[in-house]
């Protein structure tokens, strides 16, 4: 590793050779201003905001992609004239903004005010034609709303991390959009729903579809039962939208706000998750010992269901059949819960709260929920729970501890760890292997497919039988699994693949860190240490040994893979076109 | 200026996606595949719809938006159809200071479309183009081969007439 010696601001530093002024610049405590740089994925030195000055050099030069590989490079960071560079591009970027920040979503949160308030900016410094686009509320999952736009293009990197492409950037110059193919609706190309977008737009160009008033207005109805269920990264992340460190568990105090919100009943979704390896376990066993179709997939992500619909509609059968925890959750709960209640399902609202927008899209999917009524009434996300938690006064911070409400209250360690990028293939390895052995075995952490690497693969020795199972989270790595099935080339029996990078905690509809911390914080690797914690914590850390997993069983569905159970807890799926 | 999306059916043969085949098979592996193949397409077809774009992008293995973002990045590309008469309006700078900018507008009222466009009927298409070095003409129009210069807006009518009767 070679060394150079630098100067910034007339200050001694030492770097590795190649680091770019910006990360330099992170590492001895400054902070250049950026829109577009997204480490990794959208390095392309386009937005202009992070320009600095290298004595020598014609012109300045943007830190992003500026590599420091010369002895004695001195380096400005902050002289009146960078600050009026910058200064004047947010100037430039505004007049073509439609600057509606009052009764903007992203209002406080945008990456873009938070510069213009810095740089201390005239909004109408230069007057000029402005463009107008419609806003596209054509899907479920998010809204677009290209008036606030910059074109920094994160989202569309974003998008093509995933593997999806349905966003890019059309026309040219002053008509430069944002958009998909042909100008067509986001409702009519193949986007899976996952909110990778939304979760790096920068302003509120693109945003989560806000069904919060949907559930106010359920809480105010009397003749509706509200029922509320969390997923299990939920804990792990909500209160970064109240300021508290990344990767603090929450979960006392989000049962205790959800209480006061006014729900019926406040419902823990690790249960639903330890359903899900009930059934997903015992289907797994059958597939092996019936000749099933492997490597069976895990079909709880949405965005991932809805991207082997459309990309890969001929490895369907690979899909476990079963629900997503979710899913499973709100079936029970208008079933089991209903009936032990007294309550008729109709009048049953029930509400999950999802790390997830594509779950917006799996609710109303064909093939869930029975009798004309969805499992699932309303979706919301980290984000928006938040919004409501914060607009009812509720003191997020300050709340004591409370526990969920029996009946589904208790979720194990597996249940906990399905937030996480691995934790869905360990949880049902705790299942398989307890249940194909008849022991209680002591080994259950399954270290091998812990972790944020793109693939994990372990193989197993489960009662004799060599298990070979595959992880990936970020639908760009499940695709290289998938080309594998599709050329008869998989060894695997197993795969688990979440659609975002990281599973659920980094899901597209958990909170928004501006591109300053994403770009410098292993937000995956944080959020996800908060559930294996947690796990740990737990009495019971196996699916099939929480006692209301086992009571709901003998009371209610008989067997795992029961006819009842069928009929609740599993589904199927749709070919989509990819154009 | 913003492309227009042609509303005109699309009318292939097979020999033209067999030719189209062929380009996407010539340059499968070349890096930046897109914009030659695009460029023979438009050559194959005369313009690019959705169609010819769809064939494209599955054949490269890239997406749909990706084709299109540079299908309307770039001029030469047309998302509409040639129609049996193109009318070229020149607005390069002699032209367009001797008022080719309301020709263009007359011409663009008489046929109901814009620039870079087509007529339902195929009959009639609209293209601004730059200099053609006529500015001794100025302002100028072309109508597939023929040339008009020193044009005013009341001719306009005329001239269209001659071709729909044509």
């Amino acid at each position: 590793m070679e060394m150079l010696n630098i100067k910034i601001n007339g200050k001694d530093y030492q770097v590795e050779k190649n680091t770019t002024i910006l990360e330099a610049c992170h590492q001895f405590g400054i902070k250049i201003p950026t829109l577009c740089y997204l480490k990794d994925i959208n390095e392309i030195g386009a937005c202009r905001m992070c320009l600095c000055e290298v004595k020598g050099a014609r012109s300045l030069v943007a830190a992003c992609v500026y590599p420091i590989d010369r002895e004695g490079t001195e380096i400005l960071t902050n002289t009146p004239q960078i600050q009026k560079y910058r200064k004047t591009n947010l100037e430039l970027l505004l007049s073509n903004h439609d600057k509606k920040c009052l009764s903007c979503p992203r209002s406080n949160s945008c990456e873009l005010q938070q510069l213009c308030l810095e740089y201390g900016v005239d909004e109408v410094a230069f007057r000029g034609e402005e463009t107008h686009y419609e806003e596209d509320h054509t899907t479920l999952h998010l809204v677009r709303n290209n008036n606030k736009c910059i074109l920094c293009r994160r989202c569309v990197a974003a998008c093509k991390e995933q593997f999806v492409s349905v966003i890019g950037a059309n026309n040219r110059g002053f008509d430069t959009s944002v958009g998909c193919a042909f100008d067509q609706d986001l409702h009519n190309v193949a986007c899976v729903s996952c909110g990778q977008c939304t979760v790096v737009c920068p302003t509120g160009a693109l945003v989560e579809r806000d069904d919060t008033d949907k559930v106010f207005a359920a809480i105010a109805d009397p003749t509706k039962h509200v029922v509320v269920h969390t997923a299990p990264s939920i804990r792990a992340t909500l209160g970064e939208c109240f300021d508290m460190p990344i990767g603090t568990n929450v979960k006392g105090k989000m049962v205790a706000a959800l209480k006061m919100l006014g729900f019926d009943k406040v419902f823990d979704t690790n249960f639903g998750a330890d359903l899900t390896i009930m059934e997903e376990g015992t289907e797994f066993i059958q597939r092996v010992q019936n000749g099933g179709t492997l490597p069976m997939i895990t079909s709880c992500s949405p965005g991932w269901v809805k991207f082997c619909e459309h990309y890969y509609p001929d490895l369907i059968p690979h899909l476990s059949t079963c629900k997503s925890p979710q899913q499973m959750q709100g079936a029970m709960i208008k079933s089991y819960y209903a009936e032990k209640a007294g309550i008729d399902p109709k009048d049953i609202v029930v509400v999950s709260v999802m790390p997830c927008v594509a779950k917006k899209f799996e609710i109303q999917r064909d093939d869930q929920g029975r009798d004309g009524m969805q499992d699932n009434d309303i979706s919301i996300s980290t984000r928006e729970l938040a919004k409501m938690i914060k607009k009812a006064g509720v003191q997020f911070t300050a709340l004591p501890d409370e526990e969920f409400d029996p009946l589904m209250a208790i979720g194990s360690g597996a249940g906990t760890i399905f937030g996480a990028t691995g934790g869905v293939m360990e949880a049902a390895l705790r299942t398989v292997a307890d249940k194909l052995t008849g022991e209680d075995l002591k080994t259950i952490d399954y270290n091998d497919v812990r972790g944020t690497d793109p693939i994990k693969e372990a193989t197993y020795d489960v009662a004799g039988m060599q298990v070979k199972v595959a992880v990936t989270s970020g639908l760009k790595n499940a695709a290289k699994l998938l080309d594998e099935i599709r050329a008869g080339k998989s060894p695997y029996q197993f795969i688990e693949v979440m659609c975002c990078p990281g599973g659920c905690v980094n899901g597209g509809g958990q909170p928004i860190q501006p591109g300053h911390v994403r770009n410098f914080t292993d937000l995956k690797a944080l959020r996800a240490k908060a559930l294996y914690e947690d796990d740990l914590s737990l009495e019971y850390r196996k699916s099939h040994d929480n006692p209301e997993i086992k009571a709901i069983y003998d009371e209610y569905l008989g067997e795992p893979g029961s006819h009842l159970a069928h009929e609740l807890l599993h589904t199927s799926y749709v070919k989509r076109k990819k154009n | 200026m913003q492309k227009k999306i042609s509303s005109i059916p699309f009318k292939g043969t097979p020999e033209q996606e067999e030719k189209l085949k062929e380009s996407i098979a010539r340059h499968m592996d070349d890096p930046g595949a897109v914009m030659p193949v695009l460029q023979e397409a438009q050559e194959i077809y005369g313009y690019l719809p959705i169609e010819v774009q769809t064939m494209v992008a599955e054949g490269l293995g890239v997406s749909l938006e990706e084709v299109y973002g540079v299908s309307t990045f770039y001029s030469q590309f047309a998302l509409s159809p040639k129609g049996k008469y193109n009318i070229s309006v020149c607005l390069g700078t002699a032209c367009y200071v001797k008022g080719s900018g309301d020709i263009l507008n007359k011409i663009s009222e008489e046929l109901g479309i814009g620039a870079e466009e087509c007529t339902a009927d195929g009959q009639f298409s609209l293209t601004a183009c730059r200099c053609i070095g006529a500015c001794g003409l100025a302002p100028v129009i072309t109508v597939n081969d023929d040339v008009y210069g020193r044009l005013t807006v009341d001719d306009i009518p005329y001239i269209i007439n001659k071709y729909k009767n044509a």
